[in-house]
């Protein structure tokens, strides 16, 4: 038997929980289920050392309230009709939804360079969400790198938790993060944060108009121990443990695409695409925060709100459309300074490993006309991650085009396959 | 942070781990790889948050899950494949 919810809302974090809270604030039946252990999303991930924010343990904890039903540790395998097929930790089960709101959040761009693969080498999201997890950092020499406001962030997560933070490497220009600080007025809460994060970083260099070109193991080979980086004032070669490097944020679309909303164009990638209510295209499916396009926590926040009442066919208060626009707007001055500039996109050389599950490199994609083709010869995202990784990566290359997804969203177990007959 | 531990065997050894810590934090105390890849590179947890399968490691018999997903649990058996 499937369980049944007025809104059923994919992803616990800023977004879902504001829709959660929305939707059940005019009695809505909810659940909310993620795939994470904890709710919070990627921004408010639980760190196992140190206390959230009050804000968002307040968020976290007004967007799971009874009688709200929260679904932990809970994947969607398929879709059918007005319907989910989920694996919880223990078992399969369908959701069926009146509404349904895609909140699904963000991973983060990871584009391949030489050494890339070492052990040693993380995302720059992906070391703040490990550091939060309890992954040992302490007196690690880390070099943080890529773009985009996340650096920030990050490098003050891995400075929390006992990191040295030796230089944080942003590919931008200089010229046009000044730019962006000039125009910070417009939002006074993400200026007082940058000025926060830049307090917290106090002594850190923060070098513009860098990318890191290659990371180097030791004499033995396997692990990182340096990193040979490219700025204005010529190449250079910085010793360290650790390399924390993402080149920003993109939307995923897993579940998006599995139910075939139509998106848009996000850069060299896809977003959901949505009206000012948040509903996709497709009926009594609403879509709100990064799965709409990377906007941060405020935007998020809003869009979830407004898809929770939309979902519950409520008036949705102007106030709160135009709060959602002013967000957005924030939204596309990042996306405009942070623009990856060409140097970024041609760090891969041929011998560069482009799939890391199924190690293809960069140069055995040569003469591939499209990804399909490319995996059928060469099993080019055909591994454990089902292209998740090198999919983002060759689109922002400008190799293939992402191509959607097929059920199971990601690897389930053979109980929950069975179950994918029994929708009741 | 309380301070409290739990206990964990990792690679057929036991150990004392903070209690709330991801499997993925509690293998990188190791400092082995967690898998190896294809061509027989050593790797480590890339994304920490599900999307990479770098982290992959058998957790009480079922093989291929993702470390950085899984919190630790009293008496958890992890191996990794190297």
């Amino acid at each position: 038997m499937a369980e049944r919810y007025d809104v059923l809302v994919a992803g616990a974090g800023p977004a879902g929980l504001a829709a959660a809270q929305a939707a059940a604030a005019q009695g809505a039946r909810v659940a909310v289920l993620d795939a994470q252990p904890r709710a919070g999303g990627q921004v408010w991930r639980h760190d196992i050392r140190h206390a959230p924010s009050s804000r968002a343990a307040r968020s976290i904890r007004a967007g799971l309230e009874r009688p709200i039903a929260w679904m932990p540790g809970t994947s969607v395998v398929a879709a059918e009709g007005d319907a989910l097929l989920v694996q919880t930790p223990n078992a399969a089960q369908w959701l069926r939804y009146r509404s349904l709101v895609i909140a699904t959040g963000a991973r983060e761009l990871l584009l391949p360079f030489p050494g890339w693969t070492l052990p040693g080498a993380v995302g720059a999201g992906g070391a703040q969400a490990l550091a939060k997890q309890g992954w040992p950092l302490a007196g690690k020499r880390v070099v943080v790198a890529g773009s985009g406001p996340l650096l920030l962030a990050a490098g003050a997560t891995l400075r929390k938790h006992g990191a040295i933070v030796l230089a944080i490497c942003e590919q931008a220009e200089a010229a046009a993060l000044r730019g962006f600080a000039a125009g910070l007025w417009r939002w006074p809460g993400k200026l007082l944060q940058a000025a926060q994060l830049r307090l917290q970083l106090a002594g850190v260099p923060y070098r513009a108009g860098t990318v890191v070109r290659r990371a180097l193991p030791g004499p033995n080979g396997d692990a990182l121990r340096a990193v040979e980086i490219e700025s204005p004032r010529g190449p250079e070669k910085l010793a360290c443990d650790r390399l924390a490097v993402g080149y920003g944020l993109l939307p995923n679309m897993e579940l998006a695409h599995l139910l075939g909303c139509a998106t848009r164009s996000h850069g060299a990638h896809a977003a959901v695409q949505v009206d000012a209510r948040q509903r996709t295209s497709l009926d009594r499916v609403y879509a709100a925060g990064e799965a709409c396009g990377i906007g941060g926590v405020d935007c998020a926040r809003l869009e979830g709100s407004i898809a929770g009442l939309a979902a519950t066919d409520t008036e949705v208060p102007v106030n709160l459309l135009r709060q959602r626009d002013h967000a957005r707007a924030f939204a596309a001055s990042v996306q405009r300074t942070f623009d990856l500039r060409p140097p970024v996109r041609a760090l891969a050389d041929a011998d560069t490993l482009v799939c890391r599950c199924e190690d293809v490199t960069l140069g055995m994609l040569a003469g591939h006309a499209d990804f399909r083709g490319a995996k059928l010869a060469t099993r080019c995202g055909m591994g454990a991650c089902q292209g998740r990784i090198c999919g983002a990566a060759l689109a922002e290359l400008g190799r293939f085009p992402q191509a959607g997804c097929r059920p199971p969203l990601f690897p389930a177990r053979l109980s929950t396959l069975a179950h994918s007959e029994s929708n009741a | 942070m309380n301070g409290a531990t739990v206990r964990i065997t990792l690679n057929g050894r036991p150990f004392e781990v903070e209690e709330g810590c991801s499997v993925a934090a509690a293998v990188a105390r190791l400092g082995v790889p967690f898998r190896h890849s294809v061509r027989g590179e050593p790797r480590m947890p890339l994304c920490g948050m599900g999307v990479c399968f770098e982290c992959r490691v058998c957790i009480d018999g079922v093989a291929g899950q993702r470390a950085c997903m899984v919190p630790v649990r009293a008496g958890m058996q992890v191996t990794t494949d190297g």
